[in-house]
């Protein structure tokens, strides 16, 4: 067996057993739904409802509902789109990346990381969808054999990168999270005693066994696919970038964008993961497991990746005055000091200085701290997208075509309808799915649990 | 500011569904009934002429009022050769395409090439002072051609490197007088 070095803290905390953490997973599962899991569903459930009918009725008006025009063409559409999506890329850091680099404090939380992968990308997909003009065509984007004369798509578009690259992501992201959800769908399979569960369980689980020969395959599967996701992590934010990157317009065309994308959508997907995993240690009794070292290490990623977006701001802000573009230059100083400026400062405040308070330790391991922050940031990951997104568009080459946005109550109804389908799908994953990897926790137990460190130091 | 039928047009490379396309005439094409509405291609026009049609501006009843193609009297103000564009889908300046056709049409009739001046696009044909001259550059001959060559001339937004097929003509100024 691996030893761990005894300084080193341990993963997972307490007195545990193989049988607690089966019971400790499989236990909400099979009692019945907590009352404030009740409410909660309902709640989101119902803004989800009014989401879906906001989209209802954007689908049978027209665009126009949403406060664009014909500079603005896009805004809350694809920011929620970039943001979402962007979301989803802590989900498979934490599950790939992570796992070839064996850092085993991921096993903790790359179950539910994954399930909000998974979310964020079904919510991500809606926005492309919905803002098309035409959506009833929208299959026109894929490259399928027709009778139009054989049409076909436009591969020099980056909106068709896109639509390769969102959904070979959602595809390997599904796979992954599946393969690891069976060993333990087998394990909630073998406890269950209602015969309906226990069969549908026993469908999700594939007919696991628990051999030798089933662990084998799994990890070399799961190695495979954590190869494959790997790259995706890098990537899919690259091919959205360049949906923006591309273009001729001052403020988009700019070759930072692909790095500087990425490590901000790592970024808010590690705050939107301290979000929802905070609220559901505490919820589910999962402190053992989930505890501050776990949050302690995601606040080390947001500080590495929040500089990094940090520098990439301020670099924009140097090279367009430096490349002597007057377009450039002045997308610029329309940013920090035009109409839209507001947006420009919340998304610099809750971006830049936020992930720097993390250098405090006191502050880095603060539950509070880490709660509130965790949420500062996704507000100003979603500014960066508004700014970059509307203040580009709003005033570009000639002054006589400038204009502004303003949202209109359908544009903010649909995202925060997205919020409340996005908390719900994660509430029904928290009342169904085990929310923890538990047998791969199993497999650290003796080497990173706390009682069984204990022992180890008195031998030596 | 009308379409500048870019020959090296952002808006064509950026449709995922190749909606909007160059023509072997040098126009820049916009194809309706491909077209699924990303406007895509109106936010990369750095001319911003491209509109989107928001709304069926034909049959809802919030535009009853300002619209008068509602009523089947007044839908004869349309023109009965241009296409009115659905919901959902992206419009530009065409270069009045339809006139360009029924000149070809006219022209491959009688056996002869298409005459300079045979074909006028609507703008050029209403503007009272003939600020606007259409024609094909390709012909060595044209009057457009001649225009375009004038040291006057130049592209809008030249340096964006669009290759624009529209050309203005710079203010002419009594330089003598200034000096003096």
């Amino acid at each position: 067996m691996q030893r761990e070095a005894a300084i080193r803290e341990p993963l997972i905390l307490g007195n545990k057993s193989y049988k607690d953490i089966t019971d400790d997973v499989v236990g909400p599962i099979e009692g019945a739904a907590p009352r404030t899991w009740k409410i909660l569903v309902t709640l989101t459930g119902l803004v989800a409802f009014y989401g879906v009918g906001c989209i209802l009725y954007l689908l049978g008006t027209g665009i126009g509902v949403w406060g664009l025009n014909k500079t603005v063409g896009w805004a809350w559409d694809i920011t929620n789109f970039v943001w979402w999506v962007g979301i989803g890329h802590a989900g498979t850091l934490i599950s790939a990346v992570l796992l070839l680099f064996r850092q085993k404090w991921r096993m903790a939380i790359n179950r539910s990381a994954e399930a909000m992968t998974i979310f964020a990308v079904i919510m991500a997909a809606i926005f492309p969808g919905i803002h098309m003009g035409r959506i009833w065509v929208g299959y026109w984007v894929f490259p399928l054999p027709n009778q139009f004369g054989s049409l076909w798509v436009n591969f020099n578009s980056p909106l068709l990168w896109d639509v390769f690259a969102i959904s070979t992501y959602f595809s390997v992201s599904l796979v992954f999270w599946y393969i690891g959800l069976v060993p333990d769908f087998a394990t909630i399979r073998d406890r269950m005693v209602k015969p309906l569960p226990k069969k549908i369980y026993g469908i999700l689980s594939f007919g696991w066994s628990g051999r030798a020969k089933n662990w084998t395959r799994f990890e070399e599967v799961s190695l495979v696919l954590a190869g494959i996701a790997t790259p995706l992590v890098f990537s899919v934010h690259s091919i959205v970038s360049m949906d923006f990157a591309t273009s001729v317009i001052p403020g988009w065309h700019t070759t930072i964008f692909p790095p500087y994308f990425v490590s901000g959508a790592v970024f808010s997907g590690f705050a939107m993961v301290q979000t929802l995993l905070l609220i559901m240690r505490k919820t589910m009794k999962l402190e053992s497991y989930i505890h501050i070292k776990h949050i302690e290490y995601m606040n080390i990623v947001i500080i590495v990746t929040g500089s990094i977006v940090g520098v990439a701001y301020l670099t924009e802000l140097f090279i367009s005055w430096y490349s002597g573009v007057e377009y450039e230059s002045y997308a610029f100083i329309n940013r920090f000091s035009g109409p839209y400026s507001w947006a420009y400062w919340i998304m610099m405040t809750c971006n830049v200085i936020t992930p720097q308070l993390y250098w405090f330790k006191k502050l880095r391991r603060s539950l509070t701290v880490t709660f509130i922050l965790s949420i500062v940031v996704n507000i100003g990951m979603w500014f960066e997208r508004y700014v970059i997104i509307v203040t580009s568009l709003h005033r570009d080459y000639n002054p006589s075509s400038w204009g502004e946005f303003h949202a209109t109550t359908i544009d903010i109804g649909i995202f925060i309808g997205t919020l409340g389908i996005f908390f719900t799908l994660f509430l029904l994953f928290a009342r169904f799915f085990p929310v923890l990897a538990l047998n791969e926790l199993k497999s650290i137990l003796k080497s990173s649990g706390e009682n069984y460190k204990k022992i180890d130091n008195h031998h030596h | 500011m009308m379409c500048q039928h870019c020959n090296h047009a952002p808006c064509e490379t950026v449709c995922p569904v190749l909606a909007t396309t160059h023509s072997n005439e040098g126009l820049n094409q916009m194809t309706y009934n491909r077209c699924i509405g990303t406007r895509y291609c109106a936010n990369n026009c750095p001319y911003k002429v491209r509109r989107f049609n928001w709304f069926n501006y034909m049959g809802y009843d919030k535009f009853k009022n300002f619209n008068p193609s509602q009523d089947s009297l007044s839908r004869m103000v349309l023109n009965p050769d241009v296409t009115v564009r659905a919901r959902g889908v992206m419009e530009k300046c065409s270069m009045c395409v339809q006139r360009i056709q029924t000149g070809k049409l006219d022209a491959k009739k009688a056996g002869t090439p298409v005459a300079d001046g045979a074909v006028v696009s609507a703008c050029s044909e209403a503007c009272p002072t003939h600020a606007i001259t259409f024609g094909d550059l390709n012909d060595n001959k044209s009057n457009v051609r001649g225009i375009s060559q004038n040291n006057r001339a130049y592209h809008a937004l030249e340096e964006v490197g669009v290759q624009p097929n529209i050309y203005y003509m710079a203010k002419v100024r009594n330089t003598e007088d200034q000096e003096a």
